[in-house]
């Protein structure tokens, strides 16, 4: 029996939304190659929105494929619903991760949030 | 699409005829060796003969064999039985930093039982210092053991001057042969141990048959209780079928050792030196020459070892890591950290162990598949991103 599903699988082998934005409107970065996995997101914000979301990543199958999910959840989203996103809800989408890889390759959303935050901070300093 | 098998460490292909010679007794053959009777008689002499067949491979006393499960009983039993039967005389041993599990985990049990443990470090290339060996020994000391090579790395250990000074000390010095014997000219009195763990399924034969070699003499506490196999040693009904497809890949492996090594050292030694000319930030781990005939191992930088072993797979090739997220316990390797690799780095291992069926097309093949697998992981990692950036900034 393979270790990930089919929709990890088509997640890590055809990752969505693989780049980087140019100007982003925010940056997020979370865990470090040290640990295992490191995923940075950018994102585009238009009216509230995620106009955009992009990401790299180091690290697993299941790094690779829970960044591609949170992207495509995320684009279109308001900020708000976006930060409503979780590793749980990752998961669900993925229709499950091994066990073991469920708390350190699923910093996706955290990742996400980061990025929002960050839009966030910038735009009230202004 | 193309099936190439480069995880020849991990899993081998059971031999045609050591099938053939274990049939028997998974069918008409299967009394117990301890009974009396004829159908005893048969599986006792099949279990005989496979032990003469398994001491012709390492130049020992069949009555010297051990059979077990598994290396990892085999090294179980030699470190925990070695130490414990000697309890009254001192309460330390001396390991290597980069020992299987089952020798540095059965090492930390004795601990938790009143022994204290010293550990040997090793060179960048995997290298156990004799003079390191020779430091750690205390008057307490009672087992070394020390492993003849290391199957993530390939490095193989200067094991010969290692037991001068346990001899010269009178220590009991334990080698775990697990990934040479079978591999490459292993000899116990050559090589001067006092006893010597092997695994069939290393060398061709069937996974779940095992040895541990202990000199005559030496005392042993066994891991079991139960009745007298294997001279009161290891306890249980023997794997009779196991066992004989063992004795049968040794016998085989004797006869065909010059020929496999003339074989995959070459195969080797190209991986070696072409994989890092067409994938650039690679280091080779282990000792470049003094290492397996048919293992090459790198750390491919700015990458995780888990998603390239995935790509490589998806193209039909087999390959091992070491990386964290490879392992079930989501730890880097104690060995290429104990080479002194980061953790970063030690994240984009990747091994490769050649084996009876591969050809130079296969690292052909592998060559050719590798490094766009590399490159397109490399362009969605924020290592290398960050790498890039720095180089240019540096400008």
């Amino acid at each position: 029996m393979p270790v990930y599903n089919e929709k990890v699988m088509d997640h890590f082998m055809n990752p969505r939304n693989v780049g980087e934005i140019e100007n982003p409107d925010g940056v997020g970065e979370e865990g470090n190659p040290v640990c295992g996995d490191m995923m940075t997101f950018y994102i585009k914000v238009k009216d509230d929105r995620l106009e955009d979301v992009k990401f790299k990543t180091f690290g697993c199958g299941a790094a690779i494929a829970v960044s591609s999910m949170v992207s495509e959840m995320a684009r279109g989203k308001t900020l708000d619903e976006a930060l409503k996103i979780t590793p749980q809800s990752v998961a669900d989408k993925l229709e499950g991760l091994p066990k073991n890889k469920f708390h350190c390759s699923n910093l996706g959303a955290q990742a996400l949030h980061k990025a929002i935050e960050d839009y966030r901070q910038k735009k009230g300093g202004k | 699409m193309r099936k190439v098998y480069l995880d020849n460490a991990a899993g081998m292909p059971l031999l045609p005829e050591v099938r053939e010679a274990m049939l028997p007794y998974l069918g008409e053959i299967f009394g117990n060796p301890s009974s009396l009777h004829d159908w005893g008689d048969g599986a006792r002499e099949a279990l005989e003969n496979a032990r003469s067949q398994a001491a012709g491979l390492i130049g020992a006393n069949p009555e010297e064999i051990i059979f077990t499960s598994c290396g990892t009983e085999s090294n179980n039993l030699a470190v925990k039985g070695l130490a414990l039967a000697q309890q009254a005389k001192g309460k330390h041993i001396v390991v290597s930093a980069i020992e299987h599990f089952s020798v540095l985990h059965a090492a930390r049990t004795l601990e938790k039982w009143g022994f204290e443990v010293s550990e040997v470090p090793v060179d960048k290339f995997g290298v156990v210092d004799p003079a390191g060996v020779r430091k750690a020994i205390r008057k307490d000391t009672v087992l070394v053991s020390i492993m003849h090579a290391n199957a993530e790395v390939g490095t193989i250990q200067p094991i010969k001057e290692i037991a001068q000074i346990t001899r010269e000390l009178k220590i009991p010095f334990h080698t775990d042969a697990v990934a040479t014997a079978g591999t490459i000219p292993v000899d116990v009195g050559a090589l001067g141990v006092d006893a010597l763990s092997l695994a069939g399924d290393r060398f061709y034969g069937p996974k779940g048959a095992a040895a541990l070699w202990v000199r005559k003499g030496a005392r042993l506490i066994p891991l079991l209780d139960g009745g007298i196999q294997e001279g009161g040693r290891r306890s249980g009904t023997e794997n009779v079928a196991g066992i004989v497809g063992l004795g049968k890949a040794a016998e085989i492996a004797q006869a065909q050792m010059a020929a496999r090594m003339q074989k995959l050292t070459p195969l080797r030694d190209r991986f070696l030196k072409e994989l890092p000319e067409k994938v650039g930030h690679i280091i080779i781990t282990g000792h470049p020459q003094n290492r397996l005939p048919g293992h090459a191992s790198f750390c491919v930088e700015f990458i995780e070892g888990e998603s390239l072993l995935m790509m490589l797979n998806s193209r039909g090739i087999a390959v091992s890591s070491g990386s964290a997220c490879t392992s079930r316990a989501l730890k880097a390797s104690h060995v290429l950290i104990a080479l002194g690799l980061s953790h970063e780095i030690a994240q984009g291992s990747v091994l490769f162990t050649f084996g009876r069926d591969n050809t130079g097309d296969d690292i052909d093949y592998v060559l050719e598949a590798m490094p766009p697998i590399v490159e397109r992981l490399r362009q969605m990692s924020p290592v290398y991103d960050k790498f890039l950036k720095a180089a240019k900034g540096g400008k």
